[in-house]
């Protein structure tokens, strides 16, 4: 058990400052192990540093965010595809 | 807009503002623990440390052989991008200086790697001349698995998310190659003195 | 309901207009937010302290108060090295205004039309996003056999007590049940340990009934928790976790 560690819904503030969408049913397509999953049940690893999505299969980085001053930087090369539901 | 919002009677934990600190950072009494993924558990018998890259011999220790390397004890104050300080912190650990000994090497940049994949990047010079360790006890005891433990890189001089945890090696490179949260925002060099907190800064 | 669409999340400055005791460490907080387009039970919101100098402080509530209410609602449990809790429970008041960000999370959310069973399963205050759940489960009239497995120190440390209680006692399909860890009143016959496998296993129902599950709470409950019901042949695909993290928020 990692004390740490906080399941998908922890990521949706950070996401949905970015995203006009619901994120944290959003699907990710892992690029390391493959599974699809929805963020909501990723492990997020979040601190006032950034924002950590992993795999919660294979703990690969899915999305990473870090936000400060103005700005946004985001981190989708762990990820084969987004699937965004408009509903 | 909530630009200048304050919330009325908050001061939050932090002790104090002190003149021995960089701009901006402010004074904890615990020791934070800012994770970006789970804390790996390398057991010693696994455990080794590395050197390679642009060298013409790269170079390994198991626990054993580190652990018989020189040390030292060392005092520094600690300075977190996300302002938090600690002045005064104890560690001990081997310099790198005594880690590159002998090396011969035309590159100007290192890259920490470490247990669960995170990364950081440093000019060569900011490694050596007694200015970083490889450091496996804090405060008297072995360094605690969420504090980097076997084994942490230590930097005091530069923002501490370049004191990478969980460090296994360095990579000596021609190029430098942002790390985990340099290519994410995070400034390149990050010296606390002149703020360098961000990209930009 | 009204899910966040075509919008980003922004922080935004709501009123509190309401305090109550809940229990000796926690406090329910009503907040006005100005143009708050609803929720769904089991969201949650961000809340942002900012001092003088500009440091930030910020963590996460899930919202007690269903969809149908109206209003904004969270319960907040005084931690004691807290930085954000302390403040909330202690300092705050009403006419405060307050800065968050929300709702978030409709992941972790249940609406009475996806019916059930339905195994809620918590400790402390993770109870918070269940007693949105179960306001909505009443309002909306549904009769989806529901069962609130609620694990808390004593008798006056229940969050919601005396509403989980009535809600259970007008309803015949809601169950709740309890187990008093650390002190039981006399004549206790519930539960008084932690919540283990063999407690999960007498109270939630059999795997093939394929319930709906919702576990949130400290981490250590919850990965217990979750590991326990995996083990007995629950889907894991039908249960979903919020971990409060290692003090539980």
């Amino acid at each position: 058990m990692d004390e740490h560690r906080l399941d998908g819904n922890a990521a949706g503030g950070a996401l949905g400052e970015i995203f006009p969408f619901e994120m944290t049913t959003a699907k990710t397509a892992c690029a390391n192990c493959a599974s699809v999953a929805q963020v909501g049940a990723a492990m997020v690893y979040a601190s006032a540093i950034g924002t950590v999505v992993r795999c919660a299969t294979c703990d690969n980085a899915l999305i990473r965010v870090v936000s400060a001053r103005g700005r946004y930087w985001l981190d989708l090369r762990g990820v084969r595809y987004l699937q965004i539901d408009e509903t | 807009m909530t630009e200048g919002f304050i919330s009325r009677g908050f001061r939050g934990r932090r002790q104090t503002q002190d003149a021995r600190l960089p701009p901006g950072q402010y004074l904890v009494g615990g020791f934070p623990v800012l994770s970006a993924g789970p804390t790996p558990h390398t057991p010693f018998e696994e455990w080794d440390f590395s050197i390679n890259g642009e060298v013409d011999e790269p170079r390994r220790w198991t626990w054993e052989q580190f652990s018989a390397l020189p040390s030292e004890t060392i005092t520094k104050d600690i300075h977190c991008v996300t302002k938090w300080s600690k002045l005064g912190t104890t560690w001990e650990g081997v310099s790198v200086d005594t880690l590159l000994e002998g090396i011969e090497t035309a590159a100007e940049y290192v890259v920490a790697f470490c247990d669960g994949g995170y990364t950081t990047n440093l000019p060569l010079e900011d490694v050596i001349g007694g200015r970083a360790w490889v450091a496996y006890s804090y405060e008297g005891e072995p360094l605690a698995p969420e504090h980097g433990g076997p084994a942490r890189l230590l930097v005091p001089h530069l923002y501490f998310w370049k004191s990478a945890k969980w460090v296994r090696g360095l990579r000596l490179v021609n190029e430098d190659e942002p790390g985990f949260w340099e290519s994410l925002g995070y400034h390149d060099y990050g010296d606390p003195w002149r703020e360098q907190r961000y990209w930009g800064d | 309901m009204v899910a966040v669409r075509g919008r980003r999340l922004v922080w935004r400055i709501g009123e509190v207009i309401e305090t109550s005791v809940q229990t000796p460490r926690t406090k329910s907080l009503v907040v006005e937010v100005p143009g708050w387009e609803g929720h769904r039970a089991g969201q949650h919101v961000d809340v942002r302290l900012t001092a003088p100098d500009g440091y930030q402080a910020q963590r996460s509530y899930s919202i007690t108060s269903a969809p149908e209410d109206g209003r904004l609602e969270l319960v907040v449990e005084r931690l004691e090295d807290g930085e954000v809790s302390p403040y909330l429970t202690d300092e705050l008041r009403v006419g405060d205004r307050l800065e968050l960000r929300g709702p978030i999370g409709g992941w972790f959310t249940w609406e009475a039309r996806e019916g059930g069973p339905l195994l809620l399963v918590t400790g402390g205050s993770g109870i918070a996003p269940f007693v949105a759940m179960i306001r909505h489960r009443a309002a909306a009239g549904s009769d989806a056999p529901t069962r609130l497995l609620y694990s808390s120190r004593s008798r006056e440390e229940i969050i919601y007590a005396e509403q989980l209680d009535r809600f259970a006692a007008e309803d015949g399909t809601l169950e709740v049940i309890h187990t008093l860890t650390r002190s039981q009143p006399p004549a206790w016959k519930g539960y008084s340990r932690r919540i283990d496998k063999e407690m999960l296993g007498e109270v939630a129902w059999a795997p093939g009934s394929m319930p709906l599950v919702f576990i949130c709470g400290p981490t250590p409950l919850v990965e217990a928790a979750a590991t326990a019901l995996v083990d007995l042949g629950h889907d894991p695909a039908r249960i979903k976790t919020e971990r409060f993290g290692p003090t539980g928020g």
